[in-house]
């Protein structure tokens, strides 16, 4: 295999985009990556998203965004893993590189989910879900994440504060970031008192309903150092699944997917999770980052929501964690997130994140999720 | 939402709560499969699942998908059954307030939504309290 390297980032501004269309939103992102990157060429692409079709009606989007970035014939594919499905484009497109098959390759992400009506966004998401066995019974997303939390508070003694916690913390977090859709800060008591979703969880412990896109420029390490670009490697990758439907697991509180995708990206870095200094992970909902926490090492096994509580996860802290706003107060528009995650760890690890910049952030790591962790995608990135 | 085929499909489960018991390692897969995903046997017997258990986890959905917001707020749960099973349903016939991890609920049939007036009655399993 060969090394490979991250040599250019493009992200706009995310939100309820409703002047851009999803072809507009994505070339613009792929040419802020372009011209980053400074290449004059790229020989495939991999786009990240997960349901176009039932958002604005259009499948067939490689070739699509092909035609639009101006750049047919070269090959393109579409990837979806629910809301990994921007993480596994960046993976597949570090196996193009990697295996020798591409040189240059764009990988990107994009969701426009702001043209239909809330009914239908909570549909569209809800096929990330089991159909037939969860969604047929009315249950939502916020609703099966709401469940871990009540498994998480009974079992380990999770707190509803603590919870809140973690969305006090990302906002503060993407309060600095001018790029997120709700980039201003907000207290425990503007969490408890926010509207009731499913209980426990609260309208300010879910990500919101976001239009974005975000792209990333691949090519082997080697030429990178030739063409003297700041790149950042790709040192480690991993990939899990799990049972999509939330009763086929036996630990309600346990997210095995991103565990095991996890040890596999760390085991071909050849580090521990004490190496790595930043971490943008899927914050879809506040008990989500607590189980992540844990689910990575981060914190021990129930002890999630003490690890926010004591600081471990804020930005001055041993583990920082979502040092970009997450999902949370970036926005999450589903198939982008996963390469925007790569965006921001690129940024730190350049030194150009300025007033959320980690501090000496040599090594970065991204964890993507889809659905309730029935898939994983865990990448390491280190400042070559 | 399903179409009346696919809903069809799956009435052996929703009506009479079937299960594939594992020949070989004896699981119980509920939706039934083809292969168990404890050993990977493909010789599955027939069952019925128990009808009652006790709550793992539990909600009360504020914000409900467009067939079921006449229902909204209403509560869901997942439930261990007293043969092992795990099972996601609504919980009806309850205050919210009593809602507990370890509450015993018993599976009944009830009708689940229905598509507008004209539309299919989509019937299947619920938990009450027992
Ligand atoms: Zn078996």
């Amino acid at each position: 295999m060969r090394d490979v390297a991250v040599i250019g980032v493009g992200m706009t501004k995310w939100g309820e985009l409703w002047e851009k269309s999803l072809r507009t939103n994505f070339v613009e992102t792929a040419l802020l990556a372009i011209e980053d990157a400074g290449v004059d060429r790229i020989d495939s692409m991999i786009v990240g998203c997960m349901s176009s079709g039932i958002f604005t009606g259009q499948e067939h989007l490689a070739s699509l965004l092909a035609d639009y970035l101006g750049k047919t014939p070269v090959p393109a594919a579409r990837v979806e893993s629910a809301c990994a499905s921007g993480g596994l484009a960046l993976r597949q497109g570090f196996i193009e590189v990697a295996s020798g098959m591409s040189d240059i390759v764009l990988v990107g992400g994009i969701e426009k989910m702001t043209d239909v009506n809330g009914h239908e966004a909570t549909f569209a998401l809800g096929t990330a879900a089991d159909q037939e066995y969860e969604g047929y019974h009315g249950l939502t997303f916020p609703a099966l994440y709401a469940m871990m939390a009540v498994a998480h508070m009974h079992q380990h003694g999770t707190t509803r504060e603590q919870l809140a916690m973690v969305a006090v913390k990302n906002h503060a977090n993407g309060s600095k970031n001018p790029l997120a859709q709700y980039p201003f800060k907000i207290s425990v008591d503007d969490v408890l008192c926010s509207v009731l979703v499913a209980d426990p969880l609260r309208i300010l412990d879910c990500s919101p309903i976001t239009d974005g896109a975000a792209a990333v420029i691949l090519c082997p390490a080697d030429m990178a150092r030739s063409m003297k670009k700041p790149a950042v490697r790709i040192i480690g990758t991993g990939q899990a699944t799990d049972t999509i439907a939330l009763s086929s697991r036996k630990d309600l509180t346990w997210m095995e997917s991103t565990h095991v995708a996890a040890g596999k990206a760390l085991e071909m870095a050849g580090l521990a999770v004490k190496d790595i200094d930043l971490f943008e992970v899927h914050d879809c909902f506040t008990i989500a980052e607590i189980m992540i926490t844990e689910a990575l090492g981060i914190a021990g096994k129930g002890r999630g929501g003490r690890a926010v509580e004591e600081g471990l996860t804020a930005v001055d802290g041993k583990f920082p964690v979502n040092p970009s706003g997450g999902l949370k107060a970036k926005g999450h528009p589903v198939g982008a997130t996963g390469v925007a995650q790569a965006v921001e760890v690129v940024k730190q690890l350049r030194g150009e994140a300025a007033d959320r910049q980690v501090k000496n952030a040599r090594r970065g790591l991204t964890q993507n999720m889809g659905g309730t962790g029935g898939s994983s995608v865990i990448h390491i990135f280190e400042a070559d | 939402m399903p179409t009346p085929s696919r809903y069809w499909r799956e009435i052996p489960q929703r009506y009479r709560f079937e299960a594939g018991k594992c020949r070989s390692c004896g699981y119980v897969c509920f939706p039934p499969r083809l292969v168990c995903p404890r050993c990977g046997a493909r010789e599955f017997e027939d069952i019925r699942l128990a009808e009652a258990g006790s709550l793992v986890s539990f909600t009360v959905i504020r914000v409900a998908p467009h067939a079921f917001v006449d229902q909204s707020p209403y509560a869901v749960g997942i439930a261990d059954l007293d043969d092992g099973t795990r099972l996601t349903a609504q919980i009806v016939d309850c205050d919210f307030e009593d809602l507990k991890v370890g509450l015993r609920v018993k599976l009944e049939f009830r009708k689940i939504y229905e598509e507008g007036e004209t539309g299919v009655i989509y019937y299947g399993y619920k938990f009450v309290p027992e």
